[in-house]
């Protein structure tokens, strides 16, 4: 046996682990990629439905169409996928595929910005993507606006935040906060923030542009405010042109 | 059970109960406490705590007589991290939903104090067959009183057992509900968790009274 304690020995030991175990979880990265890859796709479907009203919500828990069902109500509801670029519009059907973060991240001129156009009961929504930071990663989500731009639900999601804090921005008791706030004052953007004392606990206040902050997540929820502001006035210029 | 000599079937049974990870030497109780809101969630979280277990046990007791004592803990740390990495994609592949509500608890089963004091404690000392029996068996310990956890937790709670109603409907008032039962929203707060721990360690202790310690 050899000497385990010699310095050249731990050295050898643990390039030799490190290559094993990486060359291990590659390989398992790789063969269960295709798999993962699907449901993150069906998740991105059911988180736009869900933002646009389709879902299968009971009494305070978010409830999202199943799987199995999601692809064939996702083209049911989702009457068109926009790509915006440098001040053009195109179809792309597989723009819900897009990456926000990584197409706010480029120039300008380069950035392709996702939007969806759905239809319910005779009613159209616009789409939108979100993108932006909570206090620990990254936060994200779906806003849907009717054609006055009031919000008709939004979803939220996060990466890590805080449990029992910041990560119940996906609760409904949050989101369905934001349900028939305007974003427009006038003809002005202005955007949703989330406030804290704006002595409106149950948001009644529809116009005012204000939803009732989350106790102990400060940083989160000015996230928040700040991720759909940020977005949504990418849009705007082309949501009025646009006019469904 | 004549396959297993009398000290391995010890190895494999001892932790359910007399030597119980939660209820006696009350260690992993952060993920207890965090994931039995739900039954469905605190098996899949009992499984995936037994094959790290068990497999990081067999591992690790195989390489026990060469790994170099100076960086022993992070060859430990490496093999444990390896395997929830493992657990943690075939989830994603496969419970994609799941995987959400276990969120960060998966890769937290690294920290879990379980698995890292089962290696250092009994893998590094003993064979792999007898390792493998301590891994399932500690792990199944833990597993059982999650179980039993998210069991109450479930019932009591949400009136649902793995998301059937079992107890009626609680808005259009049929079964129990009917008669005026309400939900006790408490119990899927975390501190109803550390409660109904607290009462599983009461009732095992006042039925074998050689668990109390002597102060």
């Amino acid at each position: 046996m050899a000497n385990t304690d010699k310095n050249s020995y731990t050295i050898i030991f643990a390039v030799v682990m490190v290559l094993v175990v990486g060359s291990l979880l590659a390989f398992t990265a790789s063969s269960l990629k295709p798999a993962i890859t699907e449901n993150e796709r069906f998740e991105k479907q059911q988180n736009i439905l869900y933002a646009m009203g389709i879902n299968e919500n009971v009494e305070g828990a978010v409830n999202f169409i199943p799987t199995d069902k999601v692809e064939a109500e996702f083209s049911k509801y989702i009457k068109e996928q926009l790509v915006i670029q440098n001040g053009k519009i195109s179809k792309d059907t597989a723009a819900y595929l897009i990456d926000l973060k990584g197409q706010l991240a480029e120039d300008k001129e380069d950035r392709k910005l996702p939007l969806f156009i759905g239809e319910k009961e005779g009613e159209s929504y616009y789409i939108i993507p979100l993108y932006g930071k909570g206090l620990w990663d990254a936060i994200w989500g779906f806003v849907s606006l009717d054609k006055n731009f009031v919000v008709q639900g939004v979803y939220f999601d996060h990466k890590g935040e805080t449990p029992g804090l910041g990560a119940n921005i996906k609760e409904r008791y949050f989101m369905d906060d934001f349900t028939g706030e305007e974003i427009m004052s006038g003809t002005q953007f202005e955007g949703i923030s989330v406030a804290k004392g704006n002595n409106d606990p149950l948001n009644d206040r529809k116009d005012d542009g204000k939803v009732d902050a989350l106790a102990g997540a400060t940083i989160t929820g000015n996230g928040v405010t700040a991720m759909i502001n940020s977005t949504v006035k990418l849009y705007i210029p082309y949501l009025k042109d646009l006019k469904i | 059970m004549a396959l297993l000599s009398k000290k391995d079937r010890g190895l494999l049974l001892d932790p359910l109960a007399d030597n119980n990870p939660i209820t006696i030497q009350v260690l992993g109780i952060c993920s207890a406490l965090a994931i039995t809101a739900q039954l469905k969630a605190s098996i899949v979280m009992g499984l995936s705590v037994v094959f790290v277990l068990a497999m990081g046990n067999v591992v690790i007791s195989l390489m026990r007589n060469i790994i170099p004592s100076k960086i022993r803990i992070i060859v430990q740390l490496v093999v444990v991290a390896a395997l929830v990495i493992i657990v943690d994609q075939v989830l994603k592949a496969f419970a994609y939903e799941l995987s959400k509500t276990l969120s960060v608890f998966v890769g937290l089963i690294i920290t879990n104090c379980i698995i890292m004091g089962r290696f250092e404690a009994f893998a590094l000392g003993n064979k792999p067959w007898r390792s493998f029996l301590d891994g399932i068996g500690n792990a199944a310990g833990y597993a059982l009183i999650l179980i039993i956890v998210g069991f109450f937790r479930e019932l009591l709670g949400s009136g649902t057992l793995l998301g059937f109603k079992v107890l009626g409907d609680p808005i259009t008032k049929t079964g129990l509900y009917a008669i005026g039962y309400e939900n006790n929203g408490f119990m899927l707060l975390s501190p109803m968790a550390l409660i109904v721990v607290g009462i599983i360690i009461w009732i095992q202790r006042s039925r074998n009274s050689a668990l109390i310690e002597e102060n």
